[in-house]
């Protein structure tokens, strides 16, 4: 890895060496091509942002193809070396990595993004860092193609028209003084939240200059129930750490931790680790959910209570009564005793956690319950968390805005109009403040609705430093130039308050090194840029007592509300909304439902007789005199009398992407139903939705695809995975290939540990230029993907059992495939690979109907078609564009492959070695649970595990002898309740 | 043909001809059709059917330059209506061969009548068929990578394991004899053709095609010795076609295509179709050219009884495709049969049983074979039928295979349905031309099977 320097000087025109012209109007000089590479954003760029006819969205895409010849090929521009001197460590064709670090919503994960030619093109997780550990999310994943986002904003708007940063600068320059705003009475600054020190540092600077403005963190999704439920526990603002790789049992009420609940990738690591067996001997946590919604974390778990989250506050009160903590508790949750025993049994190493829509009395009593159960200090530890200077609640905004007390309000990386509480009538006051600045990547419903909209700068294209819960920092360093004239938040804020460092990198660099000794600092810089991280930033762990009398005072008697609850969660695709442009995140499916493009009223089957819906149906939810409609989708395992609808879809104001696409449930969200509303009216619209997901069918059909035992059956029959189909011995008419020498490469996965997160999904899409199709062509079944995650349903047809199988192509050693395709276009690798020779197909599919596992994907339409120029810079080089009519799929990264062994080869012909090829899967899984090696050495990872007696081959009597087995899963349920 | 012999078993009493027929009249009888003005239905049915391949080809111009997406295929139904299509005409391109070629060999003198506008039939249904493989392909424009030609593109060869590549082989193979077959034994009648043309292009069109034949006992024994040999390169042919045609489907390892019983079931099916295609269009061409004595009610019993003993073949195929996927307790494969009568396709796999096992039954009744409105009818619904069992076996078979999670469904575009009409309209107005200007019945065979002149009635 190496560092880039950047320095303060203005970039001058590079007289040494030859100079190069971009067209032969500017060899020409002709002021007319001046004036338009100045403007670069030609006028009218703007308004598709507000409503696009055909002929602007003509005009723009003609735009956009004059841009090209300035857009392609960015390096960053600041360097202390002019490159015709060559950056250091800069090959032409390798690419290099640097690491950065992400945020989404709070939570930071710290990264590795490789860069081709000056272009950021795959995100990686940071294995130093505490928050990623080498692994990352699928919103990390696909972070990289918004960037590259041709919808993103370009160019700052006053009043909807386009302008300038100069413009800008002059009005704040002019407005942002103590003769306008005197001490910032009516100056509201409301923001993401980024937990950042520098960014801090010119926040409270610019508090400072104005000591009565107001600092407003919103974020739709939120951690603020349980940091609320700290301060009730424990009279301090903390946050909650938990460790659930310690955890031998855990007990999740309504918590999606390894899904929406905890954004990062930690929580499936730890998790993971904790499932982890080898052989039958080996004991795992046992993983206890209660939930509402069927969550990922549900499928994962031995015992799954279905409860309504308006209940879930007796759920947890009747497991406190059975440790004894609280009285007698009359409720039905049989559970519960045996829960408590199982709990007590395993003090100090087991975990009670709520989730964030859960209200703070609940996360009160769980603090309580870990207390008790000595879990502090172990599985559970705080950490402080501080409040801005000044800070206030979105509702005290609210109200100001209400009551015209707003002069000025900055919005930052947010956006309130779209997804504020419906009680606050945001979106209705907005425009009573006089002005109104927006920071964002998009000029969204906010930007578009604000006085000025600035555009920001990208993550990957930031300088910033980040913290995450536990105070571990990290440097943001950015991977290319602003595409489109983006700032930071720290930067608007810096030129808002007069900061002394007015650009990102010196805001930054300057607040770090002013810390260190200055015989220190530039190394101690560097190395923080190199590791990711700063050393010694974590912040103490604190182990505070629960005052269990506040806890107890706090807590009300529920009486189980009657009527239909609807629960709120952050889809796993768009999260709040701001992902909603991006197509990648758009496609994966939605990992339970499998819906892809939409969002959706989830409701069990039992709860659709009853309202005499199914899915696809629109219904139309009321409450409080709020309504939204959203079409029906049964979800077997949903609880009954609970709806479930994921928040961010429905966007209006939005690039082409996203633009309404699914249904905007907001307006039912208020500031006290947050997580949940009870008592919602819930009646049929009399409307048909399309709604489309990627696996029509959910029953595995008695087929022993996914092998599955319970640990005590494990230990009596060992060997069951192997057992579940009779295999005869099987021959074939082809000789058999020797693989006597060299490598044979393989792949295993191990069931027990995958979470059906979607990671892999969108590694593999942005490591293997995989395009998308749109909802249209999904629904007729062409999706793209090369790895998909099959989900089925097991058991009962109300409470269900749920399990995952990442499938890919699995490299058949006999592959049918092979001997179908008329052309050869499709054939063996001497290494045991299934190779694709895309220039020799012809398209005849032959392949995939003969492909047992349907893993091939043909391109039936040009997916490319109509690429704007700035997407094309998303491709990885290393990896062809398919064009249409040839088949695709997984080629076991082979470009990975191959990478390592000319590596390999220029290190003095050495021999591979094990677990130096990562597949994109397999190193972005937060869950390990994908291993990929060598098989024709006995010692690497792969083989060893495909020795185990867990692993078998899916469809093994059909004698293609795949590459890829699987690891059997394993359920540890307890013997009390089964 | 004076020598062959002369057993026949069918309708062993019944004339092969109508009417007392000089040589002469039978010559003026076929030639009149190319001769004279052809009726109005012929410019109707011509405006229709030139309409229809108009339609084709622009729908292929689309689809080559959009892709196969402008079909309904999809993933896992990586062939539909595209690959039934190809084996629904090459199936109907059977019963040409088998008329020519076994039933000659089998001396079936009757054949005379009808063999003619049958290999014609199944010439133009075999060009329609070979449209589909080639142009089913992501990239037809690199669609001669499948022939065994060398090209400097990649320096790659064929591959031969694959079955498409024998399809390449058994389908080219099979055109060229037929059409092989077709032109030789058209020559004599094309040398009439010429004499008794009026006008000087016809004279030197005629003239070049019958390559200079004049009639000669040398050129005859040329001729029938050329006939003879490219009847017995035919015959295995009959069998070989459909045989690697479902060999396509055999050698995967589908469940539903993965059956030892699909050779011989789908050469039955071949000429189950191939001869309801002929009734199908004897009945027309008879009517409209008044040539009922030529082609008989005699003939169109023999062809009945031919479309009963296939259709039952066929239906007896069907049952022991649903036996083996029982007695093999396979589960995959017998999810497959019984998706394919309960499953979303059902109403398809029930009309295919309908049309082509119950429809023939009625031929058990002579009633019915001489009843031209019904051997019409039931020559429709069996090719209906028989597109149905195409479309029954690749896309039942491919909807649902292994993996649940893959399941999808096949829903098909306007331009699925445009591309078969097209066909439809390709294939009649090759026809139609045919009857225009190619001597629709073989003159000089029949001459072979009429009593020689001064011969009395019913000598030999």
């Amino acid at each position: 890895m190496s560092l880039v320097q950047i320095s303060d000087s203005t970039p001058k025109p590079l007289e040494t060496g030859r100079r190069y012209w971009r067209s032969l109007e500017e060899l020409a000089g002709t002021p007319q091509f001046r004036r338009w590479v100045e403007r670069e954003f030609p006028r009218g760029a703007s308004e598709l942002l507000s409503s696009s006819s055909r002929r602007t969205l003509l005009k723009l895409m003609a735009a956009s193809f004059g841009l090209a010849g300035l857009v392609a090929c960015r390096r960053p521009q600041e360097k202390i070396l002019p490159l015709s001197k060559g950056v250091e460590h800069y090959i032409p064709g390798k690419p290099l990595y640097y690491a950065t670090a992400m945020n989404l919503a709070g939570s930071v994960t710290g990264l590795v993004v490789e860069a081709h030619d000056g272009r950021p093109t795959k995100i990686e997780g940071n294995p130093r860092h505490p928050e990623s550990l080498g692994a990352c999310s699928a919103f990390a994943q696909a972070s990289v193609l918004s960037l590259y986002d041709p919808d993103r904003s370009r160019v700052v708007l006053r009043q909807g028209r386009p302008s300038s940063w100069e413009e800008f600068a002059r009005f704040a320059a002019d407005h942002f003084r103590a003769e306008v705003l005197g001490r910032g009475s009516g100056l509201w600054l409301v923001a993401g939240s980024q937990p950042s020190p520098s960014y801090e540092a010119v926040r409270n600077h610019l508090l400072g200059r104005f000591p009565e403005a107001r600092w407003v963190e919103f974020e739709p999704i939120s951690r603020e129930a349980m940091r609320r439920g700290a301060e009730l526990a424990f009279d301090r603002r903390l946050e909650t750490l938990y460790d659930f790789g310690k955890a031998r049992l855990i007990v999740a009420f309504d918590a999606d931790f390894l899904g929406v609940d905890s954004p990062g990738v930690r929580a499936i690591r730890e998790f993971s680790r904790g499932r982890a067996v080898v052989s039958e001997t080996d004991s795992m946590s046992r993983l206890y959910v209660a939930e509402s919604r069927f969550s990922i974390t549900g499928a994962m778990a031995d015992h799954r209570f279905r409860i309504r989250s308006s209940e879930m506050a007796n759920a947890v009160e009747a497991l406190a009564s059975a440790l004894g903590l609280m009285p007698a508790h009359s409720g039905n949750f049989p559970w519960a005793a045996a829960v408590a025993r199982d709990l007590a049994a395993h003090r100090g190493a087991s975990l009670v956690l709520a989730g964030p829509g859960q209200p703070p009395e609940v996360h009160a009593l769980v603090h309580l319950i870990n207390e008790a159960l000595g879990n502090f200090g172990h599985t559970v530890s705080f950490v402080a968390a501080e409040r801005a200077p000044g800070e206030a609640s979105f509702e005290e905004l609210a109200a100001a805005l209400a009551s015209g007390r707003v002069q000025t309000l900055v919005v930052l990386d947010s956006n309130p109009v779209f997804a504020a509480p419906a009680d606050f009538d945001f979106a209705a006051n907005f425009s009573r403040a006089a002005t109104t600045i927006h920071l964002g990547l998009e000029a969204d419903e906010t930007g578009s609705a604000a006085t000025w909209h600035l555009p920001q700068a990208h993550y990957l294209e930031s300088w910033g430093d980040l913290r995450t819960l536990d105070g571990t920092v990290s440097i943001q360093q950015p991977l290319i130039y602003p595409l489109y004239d983006g700032r930071t938040p720290a930067e608007l804020l810096a030129l808002l308050s007069g900061y002394k460092d007015q650009r990102a990198y010196d805001i930054v660099r300057n607040y770090w090194t002013a810390r260190w000794p200055a015989q220190e600092a530039e190394r101690r810089w560097r190395r923080a840029l190199h590791d990711g991280l700063i050393e010694g930033t974590g912040a103490a762990r604190l182990v505070p007592a629960v005052d269990r009398r506040r806890v107890l005072a706090a807590w009300r008697p529920r009486p189980a509300a009657g009527g239909i609850e609807l629960v709120f969660y952050a889809s796993p695709s768009v999260w709040d909304g701001r992902f909603a442009n991006n197509g990648w995140l758009q496609e994966a499916p939605e990992p339970m439902t499998k819906l892809t493009w939409d969002n959706a009223a989830l409701i069990s089957p039992a709860t659709a007789k009853k309202l005499g819906v199914t899915s696809g149906d629109v219904v139309l939810i009321e409450h409080e005199g709020r309504s939204a409609e959203a079409p029906v989708w049964i979800l077997p395992g949903q609880t009954d009398d609970s709806i479930a609808v994921a928040l961010g879809y429905g966007r209006t104001v939005c690039g082409r992407v996203g633009r309404r696409v699914g249904h905007n449930v907001y307006p039912l969200r208020t500031s006290r139903t947050a997580g949940f509303a009870v008592g919602v009216n819930v009646r049929p619209a009399g409307r048909r939705y399309r709604l489309v997901s990627a696996q029509d069918h959910h029953a595995m059909e008695g087929r022993p695809l996914v092998r599955e035992a319970t640990l005590r059956y494990w230990r009596e029959h060992p060997d069951f995975a192997q057992h579940a189909v009779h295999v005869p011995e099987l021959k074939s008419l082809y000789p058999e290939h020797q693989y006597t020498e060299g490598y044979q490469w393989g792949m295993a996965i191990d069931l027990n540990r995958c979470v059906g997160c979607n990671a892999c999904i969108l590694a593999c899409q942005a490591e293997n230029n995989i395009p998308i199709v749109g909802k249209r062509e999904v629904a007729r079944g062409r999706e793209m993907h090369w790895l998909r995650v099959d989900r089925y349903f097991t058991g009962d047809e109300e409470a269900p059992e749920a399990v995952f199988q990442p499938v890919a192509c699995m490299h058949c050693e006999k592959a049918p495939c092979e001997n179908v395709c008329p052309v050869v276009a499709t054939v063996h690798s001497p290494e045991g690979l299934n190779e694709m020779a895309y220039n020799r197909c012809v398209g005849t599919r032959y392949c995939s109907n003969n492909c047992p596992y349907k893993v091939r994907r043909f391109n039936f339409l040009d997916w490319h078609k109509g690429l704007e120029e700035s997407q094309k810079l998303v491709f990885n080089p290393d990896v062809t564009v398919r064009m249409r009519g040839v088949m695709e799929k997984c080629t076991f990264c082979v470009q990975r492959i191959e990478e390592k062994r000319i590596q390999a080869k220029a290190e003095g012909r050495r021999p591979l070695r094990d677990g130096e090829i990562l597949t994109a899967c397999q190193q972005t899984c937060p869950a390990e649970a994908i291993v990929f090696g060598n098989i024709n050495d006995p010692a690497s990872r792969v083989a060893l595990i495909k020795k185990q007696n867990r692993n078998y081959v899916m469809l093994e009597e059909l004698n293609v002898r795949p590459r890829t087995s699987y690891l059997a899963r394993i359920r540890n349920p307890n013997p009390e309740l089964v | 043909m004076a020598d062959l012999a002369i057993r026949e078993p069918f309708e062993l009493n019944a004339p092969l001809i109508e009417g007392r027929r000089s040589y002469s009249e039978i010559t003026s009888d076929v030639a009149r059709v190319v001769e004279s003005r052809p009726p109005r239905f012929w410019y109707i049915a011509l405006a229709v059917s030139g309409a229809l391949t108009l339609v084709f080809f622009a729908v292929l111009t689309h689809l080559v330059r959009t892709g196969i997406g402008i079909w309904g295929n999809n993933q896992p139904v990586g062939w539909a209506w595209d690959i039934t299509n190809f084996v629904f005409w090459i199936g109907i391109g059977h019963a040409g061969t088998l008329i020519s070629a076994i039933l000659f060999l089998f001396r079936q003198r009757w054949r005379t009548s009808i063999n003619r506008a049958a290999e014609a039939m199944t010439i133009f249904a075999v060009m329609c068929a070979g449209i589909f493989p080639l142009l089913h392909t992501g990239r037809p424009w690199r669609a001669y990578w499948l022939f065994p030609v060398p090209n400097q593109d990649l320096v790659l060869w064929q591959n031969f394991r694959s079955p498409l590549m024998w399809d390449v082989f058994a389908v080219s193979t099979y055109f060229t004899v037929s059409l092989l077959f077709w032109y030789v034994g058209m020559i004599p009648d094309l040398a009439t053709l010429r004499d008794r043309a009026t006008t000087r292009l016809r004279q030197i069109v005629y003239g070049v095609l019958s390559l200079g034949w004049r009639g000669s006992a040398r050129h005859w024994n040329h001729y029938e010795k050329a006939y003879l040999i490219l009847a017995g390169l035919s015959t295995p042919l009959v069998l070989s076609v459909h045989s690697i045609v479902s060999f396509d489907f055999a050698v995967s390892i589908l469940p539903g295509w993965h059956a030892t019983i699909f050779p011989p079931y789908f050469v039955a099916g071949a000429i189950f179709s191939g001869f309801a295609m002929v009734i199908f269009l004897m009945i027309i061409a008879r009517k409209v050219y008044r040539l009922e004595h030529l082609i008989t009610m005699t003939h169109m019993d023999n062809m009945c009884k031919i479309l009963l003993a296939t259709g039952t073949i066929v239906g007896y195929a069907y049952a022991v495709e649903f036996f083996t996927a029982f007695f093999s307790g396979n589960p995959y494969e017998r999810y497959v049969f019984v998706n394919r009568v309960t499953g979303p396709y059902a109403w398809a796999v029930w009309t295919m049983f309908a049309c082509n096992v119950f429809a023939p039954q009625l031929f058990w009744f002579k009633m019915f074979r001489r009843n031209i409105a019904v051997m019409f009818a039931v020559s429709i619904i069996v090719n209906v039928g028989m597109w149905f069992e195409r479309f029954n076996i690749i896309v039942t078979s491919l909807h649902r295979d292994f993996l649940p999670s893959s399941w999808g469904h096949f829903t098909p575009t306007i331009y699925d349905v445009l591309t078969f009409a097209g066909s439809v309209g390709l294939f009649l107005t090759l026809f139609l031309l045919f009857l225009r200007f190619l001597p629709v019945i073989a003159i000089s065979e029949v001459k072979g099977v009429v009593p020689s002149p001064g011969q009395g009635k019913g000598g030999h």
